[in-house]
């Protein structure tokens, strides 16, 4: 550390030259934030994926229904402390680009397994009076400027109603937050029972089965009870963790971490050239310089340390100022973003952590070469030349 | 004239002195080169996606689809709405019967080659006349599958990417055994992303009693279209909205292709902004290495422009370089690459490849270059109004 005015000093001797560096290595993590952040909001695809739950779909497909007699009959299998079901509505508000995902459920069930969406009792209350009711997620009340009174046409893609159309209104009794940092809510929740007598195809059916374990349940053993339990009848299940669940759909996706990691391979290449042609030319132009420390008592070994903190610290520089302008840049592209991603665009912290050990990886990389050049500087060599 | 005869002559010596500077060009070169292989291999997904999309969409061919319906997937039409579609003015008539084909949509899980993930394949139950209503779309081995029998024709795509449909394996899907029969192509449209069997046969073992999901009809001539959706508009009996195919497949490709590119446009601006600060680095660097040469020459008598030229000329030419090099690599790398990817509008795989387009790479060319002249730009200005006598001093 004492050596930190020397090396604060040497890092700024070609201010242009080292500003410039900063610079691109700044676009370089702010590209390295934001890609991991999309990358992670679509692997998770924006859903709360607690690991206590299950989901149970159909074998063959997931837009094929499970009949509603299934609620009870997993409802016995051991190691289930609760379960409910969601079915996909499919539908949009006001332009068919405005597509978020609206679930029929039973209320108090379905909160029962979803502790981390917080309401406000009197707005359940109200919620649960009001047949043609709704609540919705904080996100989404955001994006589209609703609020609790709001009466909301949502068009169905697929559900017709008693009516003949495909316009559902529903009341907007509640707004909903969630205590989990990484879960989106851009989510409207409506009266299963509504749905169940209002939609033409009839009740009787729903499209999934969300349930919790009881404590210390093996989610292995569960989910193959339940499996078993609907083999070889007309409609077989699938049951997985929420999160495989959650994963396995972002696969359908194609490989974008794949993508993704190229883009960031590419970035990150051109960024060690970039920084270590800065390092090797500013150990170049110091050549006589160096020689004089060496000269003046300084070891070998510090010689080393201080070309490379001063590597690090560039890209820590650049690295800081880069996720920080990453972090504005989520908050104001998050809800741009939010057809494609629901959640929102998140700047964790294993993000962060990352990002910091590529900081000090990228900055050894790039300055290990120019500083083992100056470490094995032979003193009389240097004073010659310089 | 003088000016000119400058301006080459110090270009001339710029460059022939080029090697010198290799590692600081090198750097430029490669900056602007991960710019334009970003560019062009995220865009050609985008490019590549559509393709495949459109290409099937026929403008003689119209499909009709329970109306609001989003994707086939969501839409429903029962026997009786078939029958009024096929009787229809504008379809057209072989032979006293319509050239229709009445096709359910579902979905099936099956293994991806490339992760072993399960995906949404569409399984399309289709009409006898199924090949009439599609443009180029043919049988290219096997046979057809046999009317109300468990058997199944795959897309060449579909068989490509996905597990188990070779010809003659039998494949289950839930408790039903499929065999596939044959394979077909459809000049590399969506369609060969599909399975398909003969709807009945479909209805029968995903229980849809004699429901159906769209028409596909084909029109007498293109002009037809107004007239069939006039006639479908106006009959009571019907809730239907009518496209051509081209229509309904373009309409279909926006989602997938818009999030592509809402993706691939930002990361490339921000990727070329960096490869700015890198070439004006590169740059920098040049001119202070030339130093003592662009101090001589200003001493011989050459102007400020031939000098500042020179520069922007090197800097130009170090990022064509890079351009032309990313646009080969992205070229080389990602053309023709098949992969495929879940359809947001319908719900379903669609097999497509990676297109590296001429006008891609004409681009990126064009990003590169503007690259080069900004990065060289601020340098050249130096370079122009360094001070002749104390860069002579300092040799």
């Amino acid at each position: 550390m004492k050596y930190f005015g020397l090396i604060w000093h040497n890092v700024w001797r070609k201010k242009i030259r080292t500003s410039l560096t900063i610079l691109s290595v700044l676009v370089a993590f702010l590209l390295f934030a934001l890609l991991n952040a999309v990358g992670q909001a679509m692997s998770t695809g924006g859903a709360t994926t607690g690991a206590a739950r299950l989901v149970v779909v159909d074998k063959v497909t997931i837009i094929n229904f499970l009949p509603r007699s299934y609620q009870n009959k997993i409802a016995q299998v051991p190691g289930v402390a609760a379960v409910s079901h969601q079915s996909w509505f499919g539908g949009f508000y006001q332009d068919s680009r405005n597509q978020f995902p609206q679930f029929p459920v039973v209320p108090d069930e379905y909160l029962a397994l979803y502790p981390e969406f917080v309401l406000p009792d009197e707005q359940l209350q109200a919620w649960k009076r009001n047949r043609t009711g709704a609540i919705i997620g904080r996100d989404l009340a955001e994006l589209y400027e609703l609020k609790i009174g709001d009466r909301i046409p949502i068009q169905s893609t697929i559900f017709t109603n008693k009516d003949g159309g495909r316009t559902w209104e529903f009341d907007i009794e509640g707004i909903f937050d969630t205590t989990d940092p990484k879960g989106g809510t851009a989510v409207l929740l409506f009266h299963y029972d509504y749905f169940a007598e209002s939609n033409t195809f009839g009740d009787g059916f729903v499209g999934w089965y969300t349930l919790r374990l009881a404590d210390g349940a093996d989610p292995v053993e569960v989910a193959n009870a339940i499996d078993e339990q609907f083999a070889n009848s007309p409609n077989e299940t699938r049951t997985s963790t929420e999160a495989a669940f959650a994963a396995s759909f972002a696969k359908q996706f194609g490989n974008i971490a794949l993508i993704v990691r190229m883009i960031l391979g590419a970035v990150f290449f051109t960024l060690l050239l970039v920084a270590g042609n800065t390092m090797s030319q500013s150990v170049r132009e110091r050549i006589a310089e160096l020689a004089v420390l060496k000269t003046v008592g300084f070891r070998d070994g510090t010689v080393l340390g201080i070309v490379l903190t001063e590597s690090i610290l560039i890209m820590a520089i650049g690295g800081v100022l880069g996720l920080g302008l990453g972090w504005l840049a989520a908050q104001a592209i998050g809800s741009a973003m939010a057809m494609f991603v629901p959640g929102g665009i998140v700047i964790s912290a294993d993000i962060i952590l990352l990002a910091i050990a590529v900081m000090i990886a990228a900055g050894l990389l790039s300055g290990v070469f120019p500083a083992v050049k100056a470490m094995r500087l032979s003193i009389v060599d240097a004073l010659a030349r310089g | 004239m003088r000016i000119l005869n400058q301006v080459l002559a110090v270009t001339r010596l710029n460059i022939l002195n080029l090697p010198k500077r290799i590692a600081t060009s090198m750097v430029a070169i490669v900056g602007v080169a991960a710019v334009v292989l970003v560019f062009a291999a995220v865009l050609s997904m985008a490019k590549g996606f559509e393709r495949t999309m459109t290409r099937a969409g026929a403008t003689d061919t119209a499909i009709v689809i329970r109306s609001g319906s989003t994707s086939e997937l969501a839409s429903g039409l029962g026997n009786d709405q078939v029958l009024i579609v096929e009787t229809a003015p504008g379809v057209l008539r072989d032979g006293g019967e319509a050239v229709v084909s009445a096709e359910l949509y579902v979905l099936v899980d099956i293994r991806k080659k490339s992760n072993d993930s399960a995906a949404n394949v569409p399984f399309r139950g289709v009409g006898s006349r199924a090949f009439d209503v599609r443009d180029s779309t043919a049988l290219i081995e096997g046979r057809m599958f046999e009317p109300g029998k468990n058997e199944l024709i795959v897309g060449r795509a579909a068989q490509s990417e996905f597990k188990g449909l070779e010809l003659g394996a039998a494949i289950k899907f839930g408790r039903t055994e499929w065999n596939v029969v044959g394979v077909f192509a459809a000049d590399g449209g969506v369609a060969e992303s599909e399975i398909w069997t003969d709807v009945r046969v479909l209805q029968g073992a995903y229980r849809r009693g004699n429901s159906f999901q769209t028409v596909r009809v084909r029109l007498r001539d293109t002009g037809a279209i107004a007239g069939l959706k006039e006639a479908l508009r106006n009959d009571p009996r019907l809730d239907v909205d009518v496209f051509s195919e081209r229509q309904f497949y373009s309409t279909q490709a926006e989602g997938t292709s818009t999030f592509i590119r809402v993706l691939g446009y930002p990361v490339t601006i921000l990727m070329a902004i960096g490869a700015v600060f890198g070439a004006l680095n590169s740059m920098y660097s040049s001119v202070s290495a030339r130093g003592k040469e662009i101090a001589t020459l200003r001493a011989l008598g050459f102007g400020p422009l031939p000098v500042l030229i020179s520069t922007i000329f090197e800097s130009t030419l170090l990022a064509l370089a890079g351009g032309l090099l990313g646009g080969a690599i992205a070229f080389l790398a990602f053309n023709g690459l098949t992969v495929s990817t879940l359809s947001n509008a319908s719900f379903s795989q669609v097999v497509f490849d990676f297109a590296v387009t001429g006008d891609l790479l004409l681009q990126g060319l064009v990003t590169a270059l503007i690259i080069g002249l900004i990065g060289g730009l601020l340098p050249a200005i130096r370079a122009a109004r360094l001070p002749v006598a104390q860069a002579l001093r300092e040799l």
